[in-house]
C-alpha cells in the first residue's frame, strides 16, 4: 500500500502514466480533507448505488398500483410504505429509487452529448482563429443569449415531450460553456513547441485537433460538466415538472411533483418526497463540484 | 496604467471617441445576437412536430383548403426568405397570433409583462438586500464558522427546485399558518378597485392610495418573491464574497488600517465602493436569472406573468405564443447583458480612462 502511495507521490516521475496518476492521486488528497466534498461524493456514490441496485431494493413495483388503482391510495407515511403511496395506489419509496435510474440517465447522457459538441466547436475556434472563430462563437453567444431553461423549454416543445427529447434539448443548451472553455485552453496551447512540432511532420489539422489539443482539454471539460450536473438534474426536474419531460407513467422525479401539487395541502408527502430527492442530489452533485474547484482552482477559493 | 504604452496617452486623448467606437461595436454585437435569436426562433419553428397548418385549419379541412393555408403561411418558400419574412414582422411586433387565446401574441405579452417585471424587481431587491450583506460577512470572517453557514445556505438555494419550495411554502405559510395569501396576484374583491396605470400592483395601489389593495398585493407577491430573491442570493453573496476578499487583500486597505480608519468603515466604505463595480454586473446578471426561475415560480403560484403565459402555451403546443415568449425573454436578458457591460464602463474609472479596454 505504501509502496503504491509512494509511487504516487514521487517527485520524479519515470513515466507520463505516473505522472498524471500521482496528479489525480494529489487531487483525490486534497479532495478527502474537505467534509463537505466528501459529503458529496458519498451523495453521488450512494445515488448511483441506489440506481444500479433498484429493483432489489425497491419493495414495490413502481408503476403498478398496490392492490389495484385504490387499493392503497394516498396513505400517509407508515413502515410499510416509508415514503407514503400516491394518487395511483404506487408506493412512493419504490418510485423514487427507481427514478434514480431515469436521473442518472439524464445527467449521463447530457454529458456524453454536449461535452463532445463543446470540445468541438471550441478546440476548431481556437485552432483555426480568424472567421472559423468569429462564426462558431458567435454561434456560442447566441446559445447563451437564452436562459438555458427557457431555451430547453422552447425545444422541448418543438420536440414533442418525452425524456428523449428532454435530454437532446437539455444537451442543446448545455455546450456552449464547455465550447468556450475549449477555445481559451486551445488558444494556450495552439502555438506551443510540441503542437508545432506535429504540424512540421505533416499532420492534418483534424489529426492534430483530435488527437494532441482536445485531449489536453478533456480534464478541464469534465470538471466542469461536474459543476454543471446540479443544474442539469434541477432543468430535467423541470420539465418533467411543466410535463414536457418523462411522461407518466415513468417515475421521474420532477413529473411527481407536479403529480403530488394537486393534493399539496392534505396530502403533502406525494410532491414533498420527490422534490426531496431532488434536493438532495442536486446538492450532493453541488457540494462535490464545489470541492473539485477549491481543488484545482485554487484561485476561486480565495 | 501602463506608462510603458504608447498608445496609452493618445488613447486618453481621445477617451470619447473611443467609449463611442467601444457602444458602436457593442450595438453591432447585440444586433448580431439579435439576429440569432431570431434565426433560432425560427429553426425551432421549423423542427416542430406539430404541423403548424393543420392546426390552423384542423384536422377535417379538405387538401384545397390545407393547400392554400400553407401557401398563404409561405411555407412554400425557400427558407431563407421565410426568415427574412419572419425577421420583418417580428421587428414590425408581429409575433402572430395564439391559438390558445386567439390573440396577438404581442398583446398578450404586454399584458403579461409587467407581473413578471414587478415580481422579479422585488426578487432582486430581496437577494441583494440579503445577499450583499451576507457576501461581506463571510469574505471579512473567511474559514471561520460563519463562512461556512453562509456558503452552506447559498448551496441550499442552488439545489432546491424552486418549484418545490414554492409548493411547500404554500402548505406552510398559506395552509397551515394563513400568514399570507395564496395563489394569484390579488384578491378578487381589490382586482377591480385599482385602475390601470403601470400594470405593477404595488406601485399602482400605493400610488392611489388604496392601503388596503397594497397589503393584500403585498401578501401575495412576498413568498413568491422571496424564493425567487433567495435564488438571486445563493448567487450574489458568493460573488460578493468573492469581490470583497480580493478588495481587502489590496495595499490600499493596509494603507488604510496603518492609517487608522476603523474597521467597519474600511469594509463598508473603501473594500464595498470597489467591489461594488463589478456587483452591479453580477446584479444585473442575475435579475436576467429570475426570469428563467419566474417561470417554474409563476406556475406554481398562478401568477399571471410571462411564465406562466409560456407554460400555459407550451402545454398546448402554441409554438407562436412559445416562441415570442422566448424571444421577448432573450431580448431581455441580452439588453440587461448589454446594459452590465455599459454600467461596468461608465462606473469603473479604470476601464474609462483606458478607453474602454476591460
Amino acid at each position: 500500500m505504501s509502496a503504491t502511495r509512494d509511487w504516487l507521490l514521487s517527485d520524479t516521475p519515470a513515466s507520463r502514466r505516473q505522472a498524471r496518476w500521482g496528479q489525480s492521486y494529489r487531487v483525490w488528497l486534497a479532495l478527502k480533507g474537505n467534509r463537505l466534498a466528501m459529503v458529496g461524493l458519498w451523495i453521488v456514490v450512494i445515488l448511483a448505488l441506489l440506481a444500479v441496485l433498484a429493483p432489489v431494493l425497491a419493495p414495490y413495483d413502481p408503476l403498478e398500483g398496490i392492490g389495484g388503482l385504490r387499493g392503497a391510495r394516498l396513505e400517509p407515511p407508515s413502515w410499510v410504505h416509508p415514503f407514503g403511496t400516491d394518487d395511483l395506489s404506487r408506493d412512493i419509496l419504490s418510485r423514487i429509487l427507481y427514478g434514480s435510474r431515469l436521473t442518472l440517465l439524464v445527467v449521463l447522457l447530457v454529458a456524453v452529448i454536449a461535452t463532445p459538441i463543446g470540445l468541438a466547436v471550441g478546440t476548431a475556434a481556437g485552432y483555426f482563429g480568424g472567421w472559423v472563430d468569429v462564426v462558431l462563437m458567435r454561434i456560442t453567444d447566441i446559445f447563451m443569449a437564452f436562459p438555458r431553461l427557457i431555451l430547453a423549454l422552447a425545444f422541448a416543445s418543438a420536440l414533442g415531450p418525452g425524456i428523449e427529447n428532454a435530454i437532446i434539448a437539455i444537451a442543446i443548451t448545455a455546450w456552449p460553456p464547455y465550447a468556450r472553455l475549449a477555445r481559451a485552453e486551445t488558444l494556450t496551447i495552439r502555438d506551443t513547441d510540441y503542437i508545432n512540432a506535429i504540424r512540421l511532420q505533416g499532420a492534418s489539422s483534424l489529426r492534430i485537433l483530435w488527437g494532441h489539443v482536445t485531449p489536453l482539454c478533456l480534464s478541464s471539460a469534465v470538471v466542469r460538466v461536474t459543476l454543471d450536473m446540479a443544474g442539469i438534474i434541477l432543468i430535467a426536474a423541470g420539465l418533467g415538472f411543466l410535463g414536457l419531460g418523462a411522461q407518466p407513467p415513468q417515475p421521474e422525479w420532477g413529473a411527481m411533483i407536479a403529480g403530488g401539487r394537486r393534493f399539496i395541502i392534505d396530502q403533502w408527502w406525494v410532491a414533498t418526497m420527490p422534490g426531496l430527492a431532488i434536493f438532495i442530489v442536486a446538492l450532493g452533485f453541488n457540494l462535490l463540484g464545489d470541492g473539485l474547484r477549491d481543488v484545482l482552482d485554487p484561485k476561486a477559493r480565495k | 496604467m501602463n506608462l510603458a504604452d504608447p498608445d496609452a496617452t493618445e488613447r486618453r486623448a481621445s477617451a470619447l471617441p473611443a467609449f463611442l467606437w467601444k457602444a458602436a461595436k457593442l450595438l453591432l454585437t447585440v444586433a448580431v445576437t439579435f439576429l440569432g435569436l431570431l434565426l433560432v426562433t425560427f429553426l425551432i419553428s421549423h423542427v416542430i412536430a406539430v404541423d403548424p397548418v393543420l392546426a390552423v385549419v384542423g384536422d377535417r379541412a379538405s387538401q384545397a383548403t390545407y393547400d392554400k393555408m400553407y401557401i398563404e403561411m409561405g411555407l412554400d418558400r425557400p427558407l431563407y426568405e421565410q426568415f427574412g419574412i419572419y425577421v420583418q414582422k417580428v421587428l414590425s411586433g408581429d409575433f402572430g397570433k395564439s391559438f390558445l387565446t386567439k390573440k396577438d401574441v404581442m398583446d398578450d405579452i404586454a399584458r403579461a409583462f409587467p407581473a413578471t417585471i414587478e415580481l422579479a424587481t422585488l426578487a432582486i431587491l430581496i437577494g441583494t438586500l440579503f445577499g450583499v450583506p451576507l457576501g461581506i460577512l463571510s469574505a471579512v470572517k473567511a474559514g471561520k464558522p460563519i463562512d461556512q453557514i453562509v456558503r452552506i445556505i447559498g448551496l441550499i438555494g442552488y439545489s432546491a427546485p424552486i418549484f418545490w419550495l414554492g409548493l411547500l411554502g404554500l402548505l406552510v405559510f398559506y395552509a397551515k399558518l394563513d400568514w399570507i395569501s395564496g395563489p394569484g396576484r390579488i384578491d378578487i374583491a381589490y382586482e377591480y378597485s385599482i385602475s390601470p396605470g403601470t400594470g405593477m400592483l404595488l406601485v399602482d395601489s400605493a400610488w392611489q392610495g388604496q392601503w388596503a389593495a397594497f397589503g393584500n398585493a403585498f401578501s401575495h407577491i412576498i413568498l413568491p418573491a422571496s424564493l425567487l430573491g433567495y435564488n438571486a442570493m445563493a448567487y450574489i453573496s458568493r460573488m460578493t464574497r468573492s469581490f470583497m476578499l480580493t478588495e481587502l487583500a489590496q495595499e490600499y486597505v493596509i494603507t488604510a488600517r496603518v492609517k487608522g480608519v476603523p474597521e467597519w468603515r474600511i469594509i463598508w466604505v473603501h473594500a464595498l465602493r470597489n467591489a461594488a463595480v463589478p456587483l452591479v454586473t453580477v446584479i444585473a446578471f442575475s435579475y436576467g436569472g429570475l426570469l428563467e426561475g419566474s417561470v417554474l415560480t409563476e406556475t406554481v403560484f398562478a401568477w399571471p406573468g410571462l411564465g406562466l403565459y409560456l407554460t400555459n402555451s407550451l402545454q398546448v403546443a402554441d409554438m407562436n405564443a412559445v416562441l415570442g415568449g422566448t424571444l421577448v425573454i432573450g431580448a431581455i436578458f441580452v439588453g440587461l447583458n448589454l446594459l452590465s457591460d455599459l454600467l461596468y464602463n461608465v462606473l469603473d474609472p479604470r476601464v474609462r480612462r483606458r478607453g474602454g479596454k476591460p
